[in-house]
């Protein structure tokens, strides 16, 4: 008989982990439904030029407020209608998906790495520099995060970029608290003194050996703040504050449509369906991802 | 206790210097300068830029002016607004207990509904009621509130022609300003019709605001009840042939309650962010409006005072969540 010890490849308990990833996000309905929607999503905002009917700023001076086709008075080519001034409704929901999912996407990586990078010298090193890196997370984390990226981007002046930045910023403090509870727990683990006594630097613990424990609950935060994130930078939108008008951001498009609210349904009702369907999807999906990645309700 | 609460105090004190420094650096950091964003588009003589500049304290060091911005808001002084040109102060009083009715009114509504439906969901858990409120309660937590407003106007005052669309009462009435609120205001000065008037104003609004806190109270409670309920000593007390009302009610209920105070009480920097927008929906004369319009209007003396004003409050309202916290549940108060 050869040896009985079975040797597991490195890539082998990496597919055994993601099966296990999947058994428990499938037992969520809710969370396959929403990452179906979600996927949908970004294959339109990817293929955008494909889908669309039209170019989302294109405008058909004849075909002014059209309502959707289905209601009396809709033409052919226009599905959804036009916007105040004959812009194909479709057309600029679907380059609006682009908008939503680019700052969502830039605006957790930008407050992921930022609060990974802070939450991991706060919790590593403890002592002084973690009271002051804590204490600027509370004063952060005191003001209404709309209302301090409303400020933000005040200072920096209104525009998709600073709105981004802004929202970052204002959500960074939540990784870095969630980083550094998580790296506080770990880091007195036997692993991680067997790592230190291998000799390891403190850039080789504090990056290799325990951030990659600390994943899980910063994922779940990470799908939250990209929901929040579409919905705070669509508020900025509808405030002015966030994409200039004419691009066909979702909260752009509302505050453009806000005069025609008891004239034209569609204009404004559509772009807020877009942004509730892919707010909602996300989320659905990130109640699937605490279940699957929290190992204290996998017991349960 | 004494000492929970006096640590509880020592604690915010960097945090409100933190505040207070962000508040003060907001002005200095903007590019441009300030004498002259004041004298605004008709320009100003460099002997008046000097005379000005020394009047505001700009001349002096950095640290200097902090200190003295310190010592201005300790006496209350805000300074003026530069577009009325009012104390900020007496604005920000004048327009903060529309917020106030405004809030209470909403937490109220998202309390009374959330906390009964999280309690049944648990209870029920895995019925219909269950699937449907807590699909509810995620399609609310994903509710752009702004849209929300502009459907439920549509339907309620557009089709309905139930509600009006904005504003706090209708302009046929006019009474003195008592307690602030408009609802009690309204009855105090006992026109007929008043009372129903801000009623119909207020309702609208209010729910909007309602919506996401609604929504985090009821999952909130459910899994707190959840969580209770699979604890020992409930199981005890099912088991000693308690009815399962009492267990619910006393046993599961009263501990399920502490945390979703917790969330109730961090709601409060929701319900302001979900002022600015409400407000501005609704055209309803509160602060979240104020601040908008100040910010847009590049009032900055408001903006900057009134950051801190409602920075001040969130942090005031948070520290009496961890007082009543510390009340409720001994454990916390003598770690």
């Amino acid at each position: 008989m050869s040896d009985a010890t079975v040797k597991l490849s490195d890539a082998a308990i990496r597919r055994q982990m993601l099966a296990d990833f999947w058994f428990y996000f499938r037992q969520n309905r809710g969370a396959v439904v929403g990452m179906w929607v979600f996927l949908a999503l970004v294959l339109i905002a990817v293929f955008a030029q494909v889908v669309a009917p039209h170019d989302p700023t294109a405008q058909f001076r004849d075909a002014l407020l059209v309502p959707p086709i289905w209601q009396e008075g809709g033409k052919s080519g226009f599905l959804l209608g036009t916007d105040a001034v004959g812009r194909n409704m479709l057309s600029r929901l679907i380059y609006g998906a682009q908008y939503s999912l680019f700052i969502g996407v830039v605006v957790v990586a930008i407050a992921l790495i930022g609060g990974i990078f802070v939450g991991l010298l706060a919790g590593f090193f403890g002592g002084w520099v973690d009271t002051v890196i804590m204490r600027v997370m509370d004063v952060i984390l005191a003001f209404p995060s709309l209302l301090l990226a409303l400020v933000l981007v005040a200072v920096l002046g209104p525009g998709l970029t600073n709105a981004m930045i802004a929202i970052a910023i204002v959500y960074q403090p939540h990784f870095a608290r969630l980083t550094r509870a998580a790296v506080m727990g770990e880091k007195e683990r036997e692993y991680v003194t067997a790592a230190r006594v291998a000799g390891a630097g403190t850039m080789r613990l504090m990056f290799k050996t325990i951030l990659p424990n600390c994943l899980a609950p910063l994922i779940v935060q990470a799908t939250l703040s990209f929901s929040s994130a579409v919905l705070d930078s669509a508020a900025l939108g509808f405030l002015g504050m966030g994409a200039q008008p004419p691009s066909s951001e979702w909260g752009t498009m509302l505050a453009e449509a806000r005069e025609f609210i008891l004239r034209a349904w569609w204009v404004v009702t559509l772009p807020g369906l877009a942004i509730l369907i892919s707010v909602l999807a996300i989320n659905l999906m990130g109640d699937g991802l605490r279940d699957a990645l929290d190992p204290k309700l996998k017991r349960s | 206790m004494i000492r929970f609460i006096l640590g509880k105090l020592l604690y915010l004190v960097p945090t409100f210097v933190g505040i207070t420094i962000i508040a003060f650096g907001f002005v200095r950091i903007l590019p441009g300068d300030p004498v002259l964003l004041m004298a605004g588009e008709r320009g100003i003589s460099p002997e008046r830029h000097a005379a000005l500049s020394a009047q505001l304290g700009f001349d002096q060091p950095i640290w200097l002016q902090y200190l003295q911005f310190l010592g201005r808001l300790f006496h209350g002084d805000l300074g003026n607004s530069l577009v009325t040109k009012k104390p900020v102060m007496a604005e920000f009083l004048t327009l903060f207990p529309a917020t106030v009715e405004l809030g209470l009114v909403a937490i109220i509504i998202a309390t009374a509904i959330g906390v009964p439906v999280g309690v049944l969901a648990a209870i029920k858990r895995g019925s219909w009621f269950d699937q449907v409120s807590m699909t509810a309660a995620l399609v609310g937590f994903s509710m752009p509130i702004f849209w929300w407003g502009l459907l439920l106007i549509i339907f309620f005052s557009g089709i309905l022609g139930w509600t009006p669309v904005s504003g706090r009462i209708s302009l046929i009435y006019f009474f003195p300003d008592v307690t602030g609120f408009m609802l009690i205001d309204s009855i105090i000065s006992g026109q007929k019709g008043a009372f129903t008037s801000a009623l119909s104003h207020l309702i609208l609004p209010s729910v909007v605001l309602a919506t996401i806190p609604l929504a985090v109270i009821a999952r909130q409670t459910r899994s707190a009840m959840l969580e209770v309920m699979g604890e020992d000593y409930v199981r005890t007390a099912r088991a000693k042939g308690m009815p399962p009302s009492r267990v619910v009610g006393v046993h599961a209920l009263r501990n399920a309650m502490i945390p979703v105070i917790t969330t109730i009480g961090l709601q409060i920097g929701v319900l302001m962010a979900g002022a600015i927008l409400t407000e501005t929906i609704f055209s309803w004369p509160g602060i979240g409006k104020w601040m908008i319009d100040s910010i847009s209007r590049r009032d900055y003396p408001v903006v900057q005072s009134g950051l801190l004003l409602i920075a001040g409050l969130v942090m005031l309202v948070n520290l009496l969540v961890d007082l009543t916290y510390g009340l409720i549940n001994p454990r916390i108060r003598h770690k």
